[in-house]
């Protein structure tokens, strides 16, 4: 399993190449590795179906329980057959679809890429893994959706779709530690083995809520449908692909892997039930409202997954059934239909309803699979559509709740993929062939026969269902119930029952909203007002109020005004060293020092005056050279303070670095700017109180300090140390030259950087020409 | 001296601050230069003031003397006043350049770089 994914991602990333060198047969080694992993998942089907799941496990991380685990069992093996198999038939799709693409190489990356970390994603047992894969797809989501990065459309709704369905990771990984913590179980299997202690822990309701929001947002579900249609800005075979047949099931996926843990739950089931049924009316019935047909497909694809999950909702073994058969059926027709509308796109340049007409003569092999898919799509007898749709109408019928509610969902949606079918297949194909409706080119057999390949599968496994992918289905169905009774048998003729009364009632129905569709969609510019309000705008109002609001915020605090800034900075750290210091610490004594003061001899204070004068000169005077000298005063006094308290080598050092100052001050004098007041009196009283401020902050933390003096270990250590390991009795120099000697190889750096940037600004004279 | 150095040292800060905050070129370098010499004092006081005893081992002795200074903020010190010399030499310069440049003294005229 490693082996097959890591040989997935290294051909991926090495696409690019591969086409600059292979040119456009890149498409062989594309295509072949879908189909080779397919193959190679075939040889595991045995062991699958006799329920002995393949559990491989790779060490990773092991202290954080993160590990490369994978197993396959039924569920994970029926995703990952359709995820290479409609992989293998999109990479020859692709090749034809952007033949004449410079970017065909970057294009089979991020398909490769997606379809690896979806396969990952399906077969992860651990739950870190599958969060990681569960990040790839929606970050190659992201890459694919924009690939045509020209476009500003399909940039921002690949943004969207990232936003989205990365909020909803997010909430996944909660949700993930939150299950983690709960039952200290890191991977699905353990987690599915005791599944009984965890619905009381205090962790299950947020646990359920947060996979909720990571599924929802995956599936399409309502309220976060709206970025599945902006979606379809992405290249066909990436809507076919993503955005139909697989990345958009990782929700249901995962719902499905859960279902033996949370099912238990109401919240769980009505959730599902609800939020599902909620979506397939809302998908079904803003599907009639397009004439694009990648659109319509996108709110019938919305609508199905809407479906699947209120199926994972009802929880019972015929939901479950109907589940996993809809859930192929609809990967075939839906891919089937999405390939058709990409051929008709390229080969017609339009994907209007109605626009176009009577295409079944100029491309046949078109008509033939877009017919069969559609019959699928509709329901009609010896499709796996019709088995499907049977199952569902049951299972909405015999659930324990909800059922006038499912039951609309189901039958509603179905009557809306009826008449979306004789719209899809008969209008755009077989109605007006007398009329030719003119093509730039016709397709080539990679734009039809991919399609055409689905189509017939599609009847094939209808005719003779219990053939082939009934064994699979089966168990898939029994990973998600989480017991083995759950039996499968598929029956293309049921009898005269109840259900089939509904079918045909679904199909007369259907031809009925077909032949009204023209007027629905006259009439459906009227709810515009109504759409203004959904979450599609309402997600763009967020994001342009965020952008607007940062915006405002920034230029605000930060305006390019130096002053301002620093105002910020030492009004925001006063006021946080006030909070701290007057709330969390012990206050300053004064009483206790007061014998302080009779220490202070005559020319300490003769120091402090000394320096206070000079200040206040300072801030009085408006000649550079006494200011210069003035300065040069008070740090000759620091220095004197360096010396009364036992520091002779800072002394030496501020004395030479405040003469060296002066010097250069004096040297420079004459090119310095003279002295002028240019503030307004207002912000210098401002100011004063600011500097005021901080200067009593600073002054009540030292006086703190003092009052809370703490033994140092290293004034010790380097005590004992100085003499006997580096043999010399100036400790501050022993410091600095040897134990500490790369700080101060450090300090020579800086020096000399300082001393190149000025050696670049005496010699630089951009006014004279000179470039910078 | 220990009970007053904080007092001088806040006022050193405050006045050096207010120097910053002018939009005056050559009150921003004294601002630049006494808020670095506030900062060293600071460190000095909070770092713990001995009186008298330097820290260097006496010639015959393995250990120094006690009372004596910590080295550490000494050595810190040390480091912080060289940079903060490097600094001030390069805004000295830089500003220099700036007024020649510009030919103002006002910090609020120089946001257009038209001529950098």
């Amino acid at each position: 399993m490693l082996i097959a994914l890591t040989t997935c991602f290294l051909i991926a990333f090495s696409a690019p190449w591969l086409y600059k060198w292979l040119g456009k047969h890149v498409v062989i080694p594309m295509a072949l590795l879908p189909f080779g992993v397919m193959a190679y998942l075939s040889t595991l089907l045995p062991d699958v179906l006799h329920h002995v799941p393949v559990v491989q496990t790779h060490t990773w991380v092991p202290s954080l329980g993160i590990n490369l685990d994978f197993r396959l069992d039924g569920l994970s093996l029926l995703f990952a057959l359709l995820i290479t198999f409609f992989g293998g038939l999109i990479m020859i799709y692709a090749a034809a679809y952007l033949k004449d693409n410079p970017l065909l190489g970057r294009f089979y990356l991020f398909l490769t890429l997606f379809m690896a970390a979806m396969l990952g994603l399906v077969t992860a047992d651990n739950f870190f893994s599958l969060f990681l894969f569960w990040e790839i797809t929606s970050i190659s989501s992201y890459l694919l959706i924009g690939f045509d990065n020209k476009n500003k459309t399909a940039r921002t709704s690949a943004w969207q779709a990232l936003l989205v369905t990365g909020m909803g990771g997010l909430a996944l990984m909660g949700a993930f530690i939150l299950i983690s913590i709960g039952t200290g179980s890191y991977t699905f299997s353990e987690l599915l083995r005791q599944e009984s202690d965890f619905s009381q822990h205090a962790f299950f309701a947020p646990a359920l809520l947060l996979i909720l929001l990571g599924c929802f947002t995956k599936s399409a579900q309502f309220p976060f449908h709206f970025w599945l249609p902006n979606a379809m800005a992405a290249p066909t075979p990436v809507s076919a692909y993503l955005h139909s047949a697989t990345m958009v099931k990782a929700g249901i996926y995962l719902l499905a892997r859960l279902s033996p843990v949370f099912s238990g739950s109401e919240v769980w089931q009505l959730t599902l039930a609800g939020v599902g049924a909620a979506t397939a009316l809302l998908g079904a019935f803003l599907a009639l409202q397009h004439t694009d047909m990648k659109a319509i497909l996108a709110y019938t694809t919305i609508s199905a997954l809407g479906q699947m999950v209120a199926m994972l909702g009802i929880g019972t073994p015929a939901a479950l059934k109907a589940m996993v058969v809809y859930l192929l059926a609809h990967a075939l027709y839906k891919g089937t239909l999405f390939l058709v509308a990409g051929t008709i796109d390229h080969s017609t340049g339009s994907r209007n309803l109605n626009k176009l007409h009577g295409l079944a003569k100029s491309m046949p092999a078109v008509a033939i699979a877009a017919t069969l898919a559609t019959l699928s799509m509709a329901g009609i007898v010896p499709f796996l559509g019709f088995i499907g749709k049977e199952l569902l109408y049951e299972a909405a019928l015999e659930s324990s709740f909800l059922v006038p509610l499912l039951f609309a969902a189901t039958f509603l949606s179905g009557v809306a993929y009826v008449a979306v079918a004789i719209a899809l297949g008969y209008k755009v194909f077989w109605k007006n062939t007398k009329k030719q409706m003119p093509i730039t080119h016709a397709p080539t057999p990679k734009l039809y026969g991919p399609p055409l390949i689905l189509g017939i599968i599609g009847v094939i496994l209808g005719l003779a269902p219990n053939l082939l992918i009934t064994p699979v289905l089966e168990r898939a169905a029994q990973s998600i119930s989480g017991s083995l009774h759950t039996e499968l048998e598929l029956h293309i003729w049921h009898g005269f029952t109840k259900v089939l009364a509904l079918s045909i009632l679904t199909l007369l129905l259907g031809l009925l909203l077909y032949l009204i569709h023209d007027r629905i969609l006259r009439h459906s510019s009227k709810l515009k007002g109504i759409y203004a309000l959904g979450p599609d705008s309402l997600y763009r109002r967020l994001f342009q109020g965020f952008l607007h609001q940062a915006k405002l915020f920034t230029s605000a605090i930060q305006d390019g005004n130096l002053r301002r800034y620093v105002i910020y900075i030492i009004l925001f750290f006063s006021g946080l060293m006030l909070y701290v210091l007057w709330f969390k610490t012990p206050h300053v004594l004064f009483s206790s020092r007061l014998h302080l003061l009779q220490l202070i001899s005559f020319h300490e204070v003769v120091l402090f005056v000394l320096v206070a004068a000079a200040l206040l000169y300072l801030l009085g005077t408006r000649s550079r050279l006494t200011s210069i000298v003035v300065m040069g005063l008070v740090g000759y006094s620091a220095a004197l303070i360096y010396i009364l308290f036992g520091a002779p080598d800072v002394a030496a050092t501020q004395l030479l670095i405040e003469t060296l100052t002066v010097v250069i001050f004096v040297l420079l004098l004459h090119k310095l700017p003279a002295f002028i007041y240019l503030s307004h009196q207002f912000k210098k009283y401002n100011y004063i109180a600011i500097a005021l401020l901080f200067g009593a902050v600073m002054t009540y933390t030292m006086l703190l300090v003092q009052d809370h003096a703490v033994a140092s270990e290293l004034k010790d250590y380097y005590g004992k140390a100085s003499l006997a390991e580096a043999h010399g009795r100036n400790i501050v120099n022993v410091i600095l030259v040897d134990f500490r000697g790369l700080d101060t190889l450090g300090e020579i750096t800086v020096l000399a950087v300082a001393a190149l940037g000025i050696f670049a600004l005496m010699r630089l004279h951009p006014e004279k020409g000179e470039k910078p | 001296m220990e009970i007053l150095l904080p007092f001088l040292t806040g006022i050193l800060f405050s006045v050096s601050l207010y120097f910053i905050l002018h939009r005056h070129l050559f009150k921003l370098i004294l601002g630049i230069i006494l808020f670095g010499l506030a900062t060293n004092l600071f460190l000095f006081v909070v770092g713990g003031m001995t009186r008298g005893g330097i820290a260097i081992i006496a010639q015959g002795n393995d250990l120094p003397s006690e009372p004596y200074a910590d080295p550490v903020p000494q050595a810190l010190l040390l480091t912080a006043i060289v940079i903060g010399f490097g600094i001030q030499a390069f805004a000295i310069v830089l500003i220099k350049r700036v007024y020649q440049t510009f030919k103002s003294n006002n910090l609020d005229d120089l946001n257009n770089n038209e001529k950098i």
